[in-house]
């Protein structure tokens, strides 16, 4: 048997489908997946994230060491509260995870990795941290929640505690707050709005009860995937792992190589990259005959050149399929899939497919 | 988990064959399989006039999750196919034993249906699983 989040027994009494996920036993969805997809896009839904890893940096060269640590750059948080994404690398440019690093204050930053890559990345962070006068916290006795979905947001703070309501409605996106152990961020997941709750996991399930209680929907971890392709996030291991660069990965934008005095790991590697021209592109792929698009199926573009999904499914919102994909930096704006020895057309867009609840892309 | 009806015979691949009274049989994925998938969103039948060995993929079923290759439970010729499914594939979630049947087929011989199971030792298959 996995691990289980404080919340195992509450999905089972919800009647949910239990899969193993990095480890974990997770609930894929209640019922329907695509029900859940649809309640996130149009009310609101929630999720146990649980098994996600938090790890705390506390010291006072937190910032240097995170300035070194990371690819996109921390100086951009000067504000108590705020949120920054960033790809972790290797030396040779790799991404050895992608996070969400909160700036709680000078001396405290709080990370929040992939449970899949737990490992690796509390090696790799307390090898890094050597050199550095900083402890590195993991908390695994946190439980996390997010609730996403355009009511979301109303359907959180009509069960805070009143002490904490305001703050909590006052913060703007990408902001955190921190109260007693609770820590409540407005981020996600899913291209919608909402917040993502840590809190201790002896309180995970009243307060889960509570939200259902307000209205807001239990919804697995299978629709939470086909949320965030909607939404052109990457999910790590699928869109991007150590054998490729985040210029590759449609994650230029959140590397920070300048300063170039700032030398984080990967820095030089990527420099290196981007003057040698970016070779491939990262882009979305809507598909035009009828199938469903998967991961590693191969894209061809027109000149014959070879590409690949990274990820793909099936988009509720839009009612067909969609893939993200990494194809060669000609590719134009049409391309073929192959289906298992068909090759199905397809078109090339840019990401977004759907953000708050609205289609991004010309669907004809 | 609903009741399975009585007269069907199922495969190990989680395929139910019904014998029609024209001689034809109608096949189509169980109940517990489109369970386990999940919602359907894609279905792909085999063309009129395809003959099919036993155990041969003949179909795909897609969920959200995934692709399956769905197996004759017989050898013999596609009669009909449901072509209905490729713009309701979610019949297959919601009636798997009508709507959702996936093709008739002209079996090769009527001997090979004593090889499939019956309802009760199809569900015996399953609880062991």
């Amino acid at each position: 048997m996995g691990n289980k989040t404080p919340l195992f027994e509450t999905h089972k009494a919800m009647g949910a489908r239990l899969v193993n996920f990095a480890g974990w036993e997770m609930p894929i969805h209640y019922g329907s997946q695509i029900e859940e997809h649809h309640t996130v896009r149009r009310d609101a839904g929630m999720f146990d994230v649980s098994h996600m890893t938090v790890v705390d940096l506390i010291g006072a060269q937190a910032r240097p060491f995170l300035r070194h640590l990371l690819a996109n750059n921390v100086d951009k948080l000067q504000d108590e509260g705020k949120a920054l994404y960033s790809c972790m690398l290797n030396e040779q440019g790799g991404v050895i995870d992608d996070l969400i690093v909160y700036f709680m204050h000078e001396s405290w930053f709080r990370l929040v990795v992939n449970s899949g890559t737990r490992d690796k990345d509390i090696d790799w962070i307390g090898t890094q941290a050597g050199p550095f006068a900083i402890d590195v916290i993991e908390q695994p006795e946190l439980a996390m929640i997010a609730v996403q979905g355009p009511n979301a947001r109303d359907k959180v703070l009509s069960v805070l505690d009143a002490s904490v309501r305001q703050s909590v409605a006052d913060l703007k996106l990408f902001f955190g707050v921190e109260h007693d152990d609770w820590f409540i961020a407005r981020t996600g997941y899913t291209g919608e709005d909402g917040f993502e709750i840590m809190l201790p996991g002896a309180e995970a399930v009243a307060f889960w009860n509570a939200l259902k209680d307000a209205g807001v929907e239990p919804c697995g971890l299978g629709c939470r995937d086909t949320l965030r392709l909607e939404a052109g996030m990457n999910l790590y291991g699928s869109d991007m792992d150590e054998s490729v660069s985040p210029l590759v990965s449609g994650l230029g934008w959140t590397v920070a190589l300048d300063p170039p005095e700032r030398g984080f790991i990967g820095q030089a590697a990527l420099t290196s990259e981007r003057a040698a021209g970016v070779k491939q592109k990262f882009v979305g792929l809507v598909l035009e005959d009828k199938g469903v698009l998967r991961n590693h199926q191969k894209v061809v573009t027109g000149d014959g050149a070879q590409g690949e999904i990274t990820s793909g499914s099936f988009s509720p919102t839009l009612g067909r399929s969609i893939a993200l994909a990494r194809v060669p930096a000609n590719t134009g704006s049409n391309c073929h899939v192959e289906v298992r020895g068909k090759l199905l057309a397809a078109r090339v867009v840019k990401p977004p497919f759907v953000r708050n609840g609205k289609v991004q892309i010309d669907l004809e | 988990m609903s009741e399975l009806p009585g007269d069907l015979k199922f495969s190990k691949s989680h395929e139910w064959v019904r014998v029609n009274d024209d001689g034809t049989v109608t096949i189509g994925i169980t109940d517990h399989a489109q369970e386990q998938l999940g919602d359907m969103v894609y279905v792909e039948v085999p063309e009129q006039g395809r003959e099919l060995k036993a155990e041969e993929a003949c179909a795909v079923v897609e969920s959200v999750k995934a692709a399956s290759d769905v197996y004759s439970p017989l050898a013999g010729v596609v009669v009909e196919a449901n072509e209905e499914l490729a713009d309701s594939p979610e019949a297959v979630n919601q009636d798997a034993y009508g709507a959702g049947w996936l093709m008739k087929l002209k079996p090769a011989s009527s001997d090979a249906l004593n090889d499939l199971m019956d309802p009760v030792a199809y569900q015996a298959f399953i609880d062991a699983e």
